[in-house]
């Protein structure tokens, strides 16, 4: 066991008290257990605490046990028993908890703390000079098949090289962790081989809906659309088996579809050029691979559209283009293996436009609804959706399955429509505005 | 290899649509109300006849452990509680099932739920799987909205099923711990007997159970129990969820018939051995708490509860760390020890103290810096650890080392030897006490 204790006094805020969102939360959290036990949420509640504040603070501990009827000293036992409550301040940006335990040490988080030591402190648990970043060695996070791996507040950063670490504690300093898409950092789908899936390379439907699957292949094909969304295909073009391969002929017969409709419309070009502008802002080489990948299609009648937006890609990914981003730069290798590996990737395809699923839009109401007030909606996206002519939550809340895949595709979401439960948000919003969804939710939209 | 078609988790990997609907198109929710209509005593002898073993690790028969409840009610709840503190080094198998297949363990809770008159299931999720815990959440507020669980469901049976978590500890992920962790209490291991079905969560009784043992109870109920004995051997059957981590080339996660032999895992999923077979050097076939077995003994093993006894060691959680022959093993098994003198809860002595002082002798070990009389000590202090203990960490700390020891001692001698000839010839001699 370790010994654990509160920080010094000096350090210890006077006051603490949760925020409206959080407290809402908690009443969440008091409301799951008996009436007489509400003692059980204390765990929650200090891990809500060290949400709201960055770490558990001796008031945050005293005020938890007033709201639970619970003596100050069992409260106090808890949080220093439990390791994830942090009882001294930790950066502000990121607090970097590199699993260390056996499965992770033979692939090498011995090298990922050396990052640690040189680029934060080379002491764990203690403050860079300029208060942002701080860093631990954990014991065993659980995603030891993607092993080595930092945890940053709540996600996880998985198949790591130290190169890639001092990339990522880069980008939490500059305030900017949005640049780094969570999860493995090679080409690879969760924990899946990253040489291909062995197994489940095909949705398994259960007997009696076989006839249903056999009509569907030569129809509507739902893992045609499956296969072209940009969600999977990472591992799909990869793998070498023979039911992905199907998968991929499949995918390449829609890009030609999409292809030779797509450049008919003179919106979808301009909203290419959105998305082209908002990829290049994006430094992450992963996601740039991902992104670049479907407008690689190498399909002559898209001609001067594909040279256009290559030419765009091509620059996404120069440093040149980034003079003040150092981390570019810095990694000039890394950001040529993207680009090579973009290039060698099979071509996926993003929607068409002329795809029935796409939802149905509307010319601009006199009082459009503020989009941006669903959680993962930002100006950017805000501008897509208006020019697919979506404005109103009601239309967001309206849309069924098919379309918010479409949408989620259009968008190269890889399902975060799905993640961030737009439809639940929109329904709340379009029924009573923020009112709903503060019931909903218990939090304010943003 | 398992045909895709007998795999009870087809969506282990998340490529395909994880909502209800999706899962519901591969089977999931598939005549769970006639499951329920057979009556619960059908529902544990069909689990029986399954011989479904707990994959948390101990491999109790999850049949067995559901009949112990009681009958009746006597004015006290019943729970159910779903271990998903997955916290042994190497597992990472509920991760995924939580993650991605959420609706396998819904189901899964309603029906075990229904089988031992529970009706409300907390699911303990380890604090460091904050989106995995949004994932479910999200899953079992589908349900609620689907009307499939929640009181005056479609199915007949109220079920209230509450997410609830923990914060960093590994001791939680022992049944008794987990059960005062979650009463908000710090997570220390009660004394047994009273057993939990007599005297569990907040005194009432409770039957706590693995994510992957409840998840896959509907398809065995769907498939009948004979279809999950068929697979593997007797009194190993069915399939398992694979964790193979460490020096392979391309370690994953996968689902697997028991009693697959060790070689055939690796090469079908795993893409074989870092450097081939010949350098392969131990595995750790089951979890940090199992012993290692030299890679020679392994290699034709059919990866069982019994054959992996047989060598000595067990099959656990069946989080398979493969080292290749550039491990150095005696640092590999004294980091297990810093994790298990970490994680001690404190609360009975051999475990609090000897973790330590297992810890501090195995650093000396890796260095050398030791007698060799030393490694018997070692061995003997272990012995006295094990089984000495309420819980079981005290001996999962001890049975590593004790692995370490029996297969590679040699190893650690010629490690003393090389330290004390560069001592010597530096004439820099200084010994250290055991402490």
């Amino acid at each position: 066991m370790s010994v654990r204790r509160l920080a010094e006094e000096n350090v210890q805020p006077a006051d603490f008290a949760f925020n409206r969102e959080f407290s809402a939360q908690a009443k969440v959290w008091i409301k799951k257990y008996p009436k007489d036990r509400a003692q059980s949420a204390v765990i929650p509640l200090l891990m809500l605490a060290q949400e709201q504040d960055g770490w558990v603070t001796k008031r945050a501990i005293e005020v938890v046990a007033d709201m639970l009827g619970m003596p100050y000293i069992r409260a106090l036992e808890v949080a220093t028993f439990y390791t994830q409550f942090q009882l001294k301040p930790v950066g502000s940006r990121a607090h970097v908890q590199v699993c260390g335990t056996t499965p992770c040490m033979l692939r090498g988080s011995e090298e990922l703390m050396e990052v640690c030591r040189n680029k934060i402190h080379p002491e764990p648990f203690h403050l860079n000079e300029s208060g942002t970043l701080s860093w631990e060695e954990v014991e065993c996070q659980g995603a030891c098949v993607n092993a080595p791996m930092v945890m940053i507040f709540k996600d996880s950063y998985e198949d790591l090289s130290p190169e890639r670490l001092a990339y990522i504690i880069d980008r939490f300093e500059a305030g900017r962790p949005e640049d780094v898409t969570p999860g493995p950092q090679v080409n690879r789908t969760f924990s899946a081989p990253e040489s291909g899936l062995t197994s489940l390379t095909e949705e398994i439907k259960p007997a009696k809906k076989n006839g249903a699957k056999a009509s569907g292949a030569a129809g509507k094909s739902p893992s045609a659309t499956k296969a072209a969304r940009p969600k999977s295909p990472s591992t799909e073009t990869s793998t070498k088996s023979p039911a992905a391969a199907k998968a991929n002929v499949k995918a390449d017969a829609k890009t030609a579809e999409t292809a030779t409709e797509a450049p008919k419309m003179s919106r979808a070009r301009k909203s290419s050029a959105t998305a082209d502008s908002e990829t290049a802002d994006d430094s992450n080489p992963v996601r740039n691979r991902k992104a670049a990948a479907p407008r690689k299609a190498p399909d002559p009648s898209k001609s001067a559209n594909a040279t256009a937006s290559l030419a765009s890609t091509a620059k996404s990914v120069s440093p040149a283009k980034r003079p003040a981003e150092p981390v570019t730069e810095g990694n000039p290798t890394m950001s040529v293996a993207a680009t090579a590996k973009g290039k060698s990737a099979k071509p996926a395809t993003a929607p068409s436009l002329d795809d029935k699923s796409r939802p149905a839009g509307i010319s601009r109401p006199a009082e459009p609804d503020d989009l941006k007030m669903i959680s993962g909606v930002g100006p950017k996206i805000e501008g897509i959706l208006h020019s697919l002519g979506i404005y109103t939550f009601a239309q967001v809340a309206s849309w069924k399955k098919a379309e918010r895949e479409w949408v989620d595709g259009y968008l190269k979401f890889k399902g975060r429509i799905e993640r961030e439960d737009w439809l639940k948000q929109a329904k709340a919003l379009a029924k009573g505005g923020e009112a709903e969804y503060i019931k909903v939710f218990g939090k304010k939209p943003r | 290899m398992l045909a895709d078609k007998d795999r009870i988790f087809t969506n282990i990997y998340g490529v395909y649509d994880k909502s209800l609907k999706g899962a519901m198109a591969r089977g999931h929710w598939d005549g769970t109300k006639q499951i329920l209509e057979k009556g619960r005593d059908w529902i544990i002898d069909e689990m029986k006849a399954s011989g479904l073993r707990g994959r948390g690790g101990a491999g109790f028969p999850t049949g067995l452990k559901w009949s112990f409840m009681p009958k009746e009610s006597d004015g006290r709840p019943h729970y159910l509680v779903i271990n998903a503190d997955e916290s042994e080094p190497g597992t990472c198998k509920d991760r995924d099932i939580m993650r991605h297949d959420p609706h396998t363990l819904i189901e899964g809770c309603v029906i075990a739920g229904f089988a031992m008159g529970a009706h409300a299931t907390y699911i303990y999720v380890r604090g460091e799987y904050m989106r995995e815990r949004e994932a479910l959440q999200a899953a079992i507020d589908e349900c609620y909205e689907a009307g499939l669980i929640g009181k005056n469901n479609k199915l007949g049976y109220d079920m209230d099923i509450y997410v609830h978590h923990g914060a960093g500890a590994y001791i939680c992920g022992e049944e008794t711990a987990l059960l005062e962790s979650l009463e908000g209490k710090k997570g220390q291991p009660r004394l047994k007997p009273p057993f939990p079905a007599n005297m569990g969560l907040y005194g009432c009784p409770t039957t706590v159970n693995n994510v992957e043992s409840v998840a896959v109870a509907p398809t065995i109920l769907r498939r009948g129990g004979a279809w999950f004995a068929g697979i593997g051997r007797p009194n190993n059957t069915g399939t398992k969820l694979f964790c193979v981590s460490g020096h392979v080339n391309t370690p994953c996660t996968v689902e697997e018939a028991m009693s697959i032999p060790f070689r055939e895992l690796i090469d079908t999923h795993c893409g074989g051995i870092r450097g081939g077979w010949d350098n392969l050097l131990a595995v750790i076939p089951g979890g940090s708490s199992v012993p290692c077995v030299p890679g020679a003994d392994m290699i034709d093993t059919p990866m069982d509860f019994d054959s992996l006894r047989d060598l000595k060691s067990g099959l656990g959680t069946a989080a398979v760390i493969v080292m290749d022959k550039s491990t150095d093993i005696v640092k590999a098994i004294w980091r297990l020890s810093a994790f298990y003198k970490h994680e001690s809860c404190g609360q009975c002595t051999p475990c609090r103290e000897g973790t330590g002082w297992m810890m501090r002798v195995m650093d000396r070990m890796v260095k050398g810096n030791a007698q060799k009389r030393e490694i018997d000590m070692l061995f003997d202090v272990t012995k006295q650890i094990e089984g000495h203990t309420i819980c079981a960490l005290g001996d999962a700390a001890a049975w590593p080392i004790q692995g370490l020891i029996r297969h590679f001692r040699p190893e650690m001698e010629a490690r003393i030897d090389q330290y004390t000839r560069n001592a010597v010839q530096s004439r820099n001699v200084r010994l250290e006490a055991a402490e």
